[in-house]
């Protein structure tokens, strides 16, 4: 029965996982980052639900913390890039490279 | 109980050089004249440590101190001297005030009589204070009697070397120093690793040597961790085919260093052969003995042809190193007491023979600014007490009867011809192809002087003045130590024969000195 | 056949007690002289001189002690210090075998000094010389004097350090010092041997003390013993210039003239034969292979010697080739046993005399032309310097063994015992005596006879006194010595206990009219006479003609020089070229090749790192489906 859940994290994390490959907008690969965390999220707290215990809700929890911290570092960072270049790409930002 | 001694003789150097360092710019001068002092008062404190050796309590180690490190993993900062390491220390305490008058000016920007710079000018306060970190190091590496600190000590020395050769150096020093550091880091890492698996096999939660001792009974395993240390040590000593550092590195450092480094550095590796591989894995020590032997005989001969067919005048003395650490692990090796003995006394001797060549070369240098021998010629002719320490130098670099160097030699090869330990006729044979290397020795230290100091005068060496006050300074201690010594090696042997009659008891060789004694007494 | 007394602690004081004096003295002198350097130029000769007189008189005392005991005492050890705790206690051996070296060293070394005052007077560097001499001496009576083979090595050497240090004197000319590295390196091929031997020695028999030795010499099997003999005949032969190692001795002559007469002539090339005397235990036995190898290496060393010298125009050199041919003598009489050691040292010390006395004549006769020394280039010259002339007329005429001068009766002794133990060796010599009265006739008659054919400015002249007084002494001793050390068989009784010697009723008389003796004066006659048609009474050309191929041969050394160049200079040379090669490019190509190879890959990996965000993504998403499937792969986690 939570098999379907699991189905549901597994699609969700997927798309995620695609989106964050194909996609060039920095934004667009960012919620396809919280995409993916959200897809664990659902994974963990179905397999707490299986499980009977409550520490899966909790790493949920966790996780969701992190989420919200790295969307405002990254957020931030993505504004700044977007400020001083003009573009929102992930590709005109391979400086770091060599 | 625990003896102050050997603290002090470190502790004075380090402190002396924090002061060094410490000094406000533009006092070049008295940083110069203050390592001086420091180093000679290591040398009284080392001397007078060396005189009330005999008398001293302790079983093997004298003046042993230890104290907790690392209680967790049972390191101690623990201390000791035996015979072995008491000749080291002294030989380091020696050499290394000889070697602050040596590099008097070598960091102030060395120019040739004509004008042409031949060293830059560099910070004069860093290298005198580098050269006293070194001398603790050394006197450290020496007198542990731990091994995670004699490891410590033995990778740390690198640092203070590494920047006298890689900054005070010649025009490819940094090549040199990168290939110094490697070699000897990547012997290094072998080394932590047999030591720690020497702590986990022996599971007595300690690294104190002495209780180290005999633990580890396991052929197998022995071999294993013997591989370690040996091969740290054999390209620290260096070995064929190990070796091809020690040319570079010596050729690039400034004489003094390059004094350090041969004389007393490079003797660490064969100390730790005699102290560590021997001592700690007997079975594979044995095991092991024909095909170092072997590798030492190829050194000795190796060693000498290759320095024969050299042109750069510190190269070629770096060589004939080469082939003396051959004699000395070919002594430690072939496990008799004579050999031993022979081999100890030729780290000494090889100290002060070596690096009176060394220096004699570079004040030879020094005044020419080429280290290439075609470029001198007829020196005797112009400085005559320049030329004669160094013919007396080179001399006792081809072990000629009378100094020091002979004594040391001879006790090797006979030791090993005479060899009880092995049956077999192999460690003969090596004596015999090693004296070959006597004939040789003759051939590149003659030919040497025959190019550099005799023949017609080159016409940039007219202009060379010959020692002055500082230089005879230099070259005098050095040469009458030389000299006592080939007549009078007595005391060096009398301290020696014990502590190898000590690390014969712990291979569990037959040793007919130990039986004669048993006898006497 | 009497053994050698046992050697016994000497105790009582006396002069023996001090004999180590004989060493110190001049080893001060030269001490002196180097250390003070320049200060003592003005009297730093003198100081040589007196350091040298001062051990000759110690010598003379301890001969007179030595010989005021009973014979069976006569074998002196005296304790000096502990040199290698265990292995080797340095002492002092005086017995009549060393003792009679240390006459002939200091005796004859004095006068050499001496001569050297007056040859080296215009020499800046005469005190460097007269230090240099000293150090020989002293090194020179540590080896004669040493009681172990330690102690006979360090003075082995050291005499060799002087040698080196003296034919290159002049060390400006090229010439010179490729002179003096040739000889302390072919010195040292010898020195391997003795070096090796003495490894043999002290594992067989833990000890290298000649008192310890003698008795146990028994003990080993024979062919350690002959092995021992066989390696230390390698050192004497390097030393004393025998076959093979001769070809040093001929160059040596680069050096100044008093050098050449000390020591290339009367005293350090005899240490081989003193080494074979001393070392009697392991040669003992004649006709076994040691003594035999010994004899033959004597034999053919004395005939290739007067061949060389035959064709030498150089009088040095020719003088050089008659002392390799004497010792080769002298060699043979040692390989024949206790009955000819008596005449080889008997034969070394009248030839130190008037080979020295040559030698030095030779100086003289250099001193007044100029330092030429063709004597194509010479004739004439006893008109201008009758003294020389006079002086070298007696070393010449005890030479070629001219009846009851020296030479006749030390020669003649080993000719004759040779011929009674080893006829073939013996008659060989007879034929090298034949030959010797040839090429020292030449020298004489082109020298000192026949019409002038110097150089331009040459103005002969006689030398002054101080050189040619030990000229004097020295001819003395070359005509009565022989006579008195060989008739009623003095010296033999006087080595007795050092060396053995044949029992009372035994002893050799000394035949003046036997086969031998006779053969070789006749051949001696007709070598002398051959001489005389070609170099007294027929011109002598200024220009060496070109002479046939033996006369190429004997000019050329025999070849032995081309030979070690194409055995062992060029191979060598080559050796050292792909060692260093290897070394450069092999070892070192290794390891720097090693070092190239990591920097170079990953100089390649780094281009992994794109810079584009989305490809690292993509290769974290390959490895986790990656590690995700290896571990399903494994199973059960």
């Amino acid at each position: 029965m939570t098999a379907h859940y699991l189905v549901l994290s597994g699609l969700l994390f997927a798309i995620g996982a695609l989106g964050v490959l194909i996609r060039r907008n920095a934004i667009v690969v960012f919620m396809c980052v919280e995409l993916m965390l959200n897809a664990c999220n659902l994974a963990f707290v179905t397999f707490a639900r299986q499980h009977g215990n409550l520490e899966g809700q909790i790493i949920a929890f966790f996780v969701m913390v992190v989420a919200a911290a790295e969307v405002v570092v990254g957020l931030a960072i993505i504004v700044t890039i977007f400020r001083t270049r003009r573009s929102a790409s992930v590709d005109d930002a391979n400086l770091l490279k060599y | 109980m625990s003896s102050l001694w050997l603290p002090i003789l470190m502790a004075v150097p380090v402190l002396g050089a924090i002061v060094v360092a410490l000094l406000p710019k533009g006092s070049d001068k008295a940083a110069k004249q203050l390592t001086l002092a420091v180093s000679l008062v290591v040398l009284v404190l080392t001397l007078v440590m060396a005189f009330q050796f005999p008398s001293a309590s302790g079983e093997r180690f004298k003046f042993e101190a230890v104290y907790d490190w690392i209680p967790s993993f049972g390191v101690h900062f623990g201390v000791g001297v035996d015979g072995i390491a008491l000749v080291l220390i002294a030989l380091s305490a020696v050499l290394v005030p000889i070697v602050v008058l040596a590099s008097w000016h070598d960091a102030d920007g060395v120019r040739t009589a004509d004008g042409t710079l031949i060293t830059p000018k560099r910070s004069v306060k860093t290298y005198f204070s580098l050269l006293l970190v070194l001398e603790a190091m050394m006197i450290g590496v020496f007198a542990a009697t731990d091994i995670f600190l004699f490891y410590v000590f033995f990778e740390a020395m690198l640092i203070p070397m590494y920047f006298m050769i890689g900054s005070y150096g010649g025009a490819q020093r940094s090549y040199a120093a990168v290939k110094f550091l490697l070699y000897s880091l990547f012997g290094g890492l072998l080394m932590l690793v047999a030591v720690i698996g020497l702590y986990v096999v022996a599971g007595k939660g300690t690294f104190m040597f002495p209780e180290l001792v005999g633990v580890i009974q396991d052929p197998a395993t022995q071999k294993w961790l013997f591989a370690g240390f040996f091969i740290a040590f054999a390209i620290k000593a260096p070995l064929w085919p190990v070796h091809t550092w020690l040319p570079d590195a010596a050729a690039q450092a400034p004489a003094g260093a390059a004094v350090l480094l041969v004389g007393v550095l490079d003797k660490v590796g064969t100390f730790g052969m005699l102290r560590f591989c021997l001592e700690l894995f007997p079975e594979a020590a044995k095991a092991f003995t024909m095909p170092i032997v072997v590798l030492a005989v190829i050194s000795i001969i190796y060693g000498a042809i290759v320095a024969i067919g050299q042109t750069d005048m510190k190269r070629l003395i770096a060589y004939t190193s080469i082939s003396h650490f051959g004699f000395i692990v070919m002594g430690v090796f072939a496990m008799s007491q004579v050999s031993q003995a022979g081999a100890t006394l030729y780290m000494v001797n090889h100290g002060f023979a070596t690096g009176a060549l060394f220096l004699a070369a570079g004040f030879l240098i020094a005044r020419r600014g080429s280290p290439h021998i075609a470029d001198y010629g007829g020196v005797q002719k112009v400085a005559p007490l320049l030329a004669g320490y160094f013919l007396i130098a080179g001399l006792a670099g081809l072990s000629l009867p009378g100094l020091s160097s002979f004594v040391s030699e001879f006790m090797v090869m006979v030791g090993t011809y005479s060899s009880p330990a092995f049956g077999s006729g192999a460690l003969t044979v090596a004596a015999i192809v090693s004296a070959v290397a006597v004939i040789l020795a003759a051939v590149y230290i003659l030919w040497m002087v025959q190019r550099a100091l005799n023949g017609p005068t080159a016409e940039p060496v007219k202009a060379f003045k010959d020692l002055n006050v500082r230089e005879v300074a230099v070259l005098a201690p050095l040469v009458a130590l030389i000299i006592g010594f080939g007549f009078f090696p007595k005391p060096l042997l009398d301290v020696i024969n014990p502590a190898v009659t000590q690390t014969l008891v712990n291979v569990k060789v037959d040793n007919p000195a130990i039986a004669e004694k048993g006898a006497g007494q | 056949m009497e053994s050698p007394v046992e050697i016994v602690q000497h105790t009582a004081g006396g002069v023996i007690g001090v004999s180590w004096l004989m060493i110190a003295l001049p080893l001060l002198g030269a001490a002196i002289l180097l250390i003070l350097g320049r200060v003592t130029n003005r009297w730093g000769h003198l100081l040589g001189v007196a350091m040298s007189l001062a051990s000759f008189v110690v010598a003379v005392l301890a001969f007179f002690e030595l010989i005021g005991l009973p014979e069976a005492q006569r074998r002196q050890a005296v304790h000096l210090w502990e040199f290698i705790p265990g292995m080797v206690d340095m002492g002092l051996l005086i017995d009549p075998l060393s003792i009679s070296f240390a006459l002939l060293i200091t005796g004859v070394g004095s006068l050499i000094h001496i001569y050297s005052i007056g040859y080296m007077a215009h020499d800046s560097d005469r005190r460097r010389f007269f230090a240099y001499l000293n150090l020989f001496v002293a090194a020179m009576l540590l080896l004669v004097l040493a009681d172990n083979y330690v102690g006979l090595f360090i003075g082995w050497e050291g005499v060799g350090l002087a040698s080196y240090l003296l034919i290159g004197f002049w060390q400006f000319k090229p010439s010179a010092a490729v002179a003096a590295k040739k000889a302390f390196v072919v010195n040292r091929v010898g020195d391997f041997g003795l070096l090796v031997g003495m490894f043999i020695i002290w594992t067989s028999f833990g000890t290298f003390a000649f008192a310890d030795l003698g008795a146990q010499v028994g003990t080993a099997s024979q062919g350690t013993v002959t092995a021992i003999g066989l390696l230390l005949l390698l050192g004497a032969c390097g030393k004393s210039a025998q076959l093979p190692l001769q070809s040093w001795l001929l160059d040596a002559m680069e050096g100044p003239t008093p050098v050449s007469a000390l020591i290339h002539a009367a005293t350090m090339v005899t240490a081989g034969v003193y080494l074979v005397v001393r070392s009697g235990a392991f040669f003992f036995e004649p006709g076994s292979p040691q003594a035999l190898a010994v004899a033959i290496v004597g034999a053919a060393t004395l005939l290739a010697g007067a061949i060389i010298g035959c064709a030498k125009d150089d009088i040095k050199k020719g003088l050089a080739g008659s002392t390799m041919s004497q010792i080769g003598y002298m060699m043979l009489g040692a390989g024949l046993g206790p009955a000819g050691y008596a005449f080889a040292i008997g034969h070394l010390i009248t030839h130190g005399f008037f080979k020295a006395d040559m030698f030095l004549g030779a100086g003289s006769v250099m001193h007044g032309m100029n330092d030429e020394v063709d004597m194509r280039k010479y004739g004439g010259l006893r008109k201008y310097m009758p003294l020389t002339f006079a002086t070298f007329m007696v070393g010449y005429l005890a030479i070629i063994g001219f009846p009851l001068l020296s030479g006749y009766f030390t020669k003649d002794g080993i000719i004759e015992t040779a011929v009674h133990e080893q006829p073939v060796l013996g008659w060989l010599a007879v034929l090298g005596a034949g030959i010797t009265g040839f090429y020292m006739s030449r020298m004489v008659f082109m020298t000192f006879f026949g019409e002038k054919r110097w150089a331009e400015d040459a103005h002969p002249h006689e030398s002054p006194k101080v050189m040619t007084i030990p000229l004097i002494v020295l001819s003395i001793g070359s005509v009565f010595l022989g006579g008195y050390l060989i008739l009623s068989n003095r010296l033999m009784v006087f080595l007795g206990p050092a060396t053995g010697r044949p029992s009372d009723a035994n002893l050799p008389e000394f035949h003046f009219a036997s086969t031998p003796g006779l053969t070789t004066l006749a051949l001696v006659a007709v070598g002398a006479g051959f001489a005389w048609m070609r170099y007294g009474k027929a011109t002598v050309p200024v220009v060496a003609p070109r002479g046939s191929f033996l006369t190429t041969f004997a000019r050329r050394d025999l070849y032995g020089d081309a030979l070690n160049e194409s055995l062992f200079m060029r191979p060598g040379q080559w050796l050292t070229r792909i060692a260093v090669f290897f070394d450069n490019r092999g070892i070192d190509g290794v390891v720097n090749g090693l070092a190239a190879g990591i920097g170079g890959t990953s100089g390649r990996l780094r281009r992994i790192q794109t810079g584009f965000a989305r490809t690292y993504a993509l290769s974290i998403l390959i490895g986790a489906a990656l590690l995700t499937g290896a571990l399903l792969l494994v199973g059960n986690i």
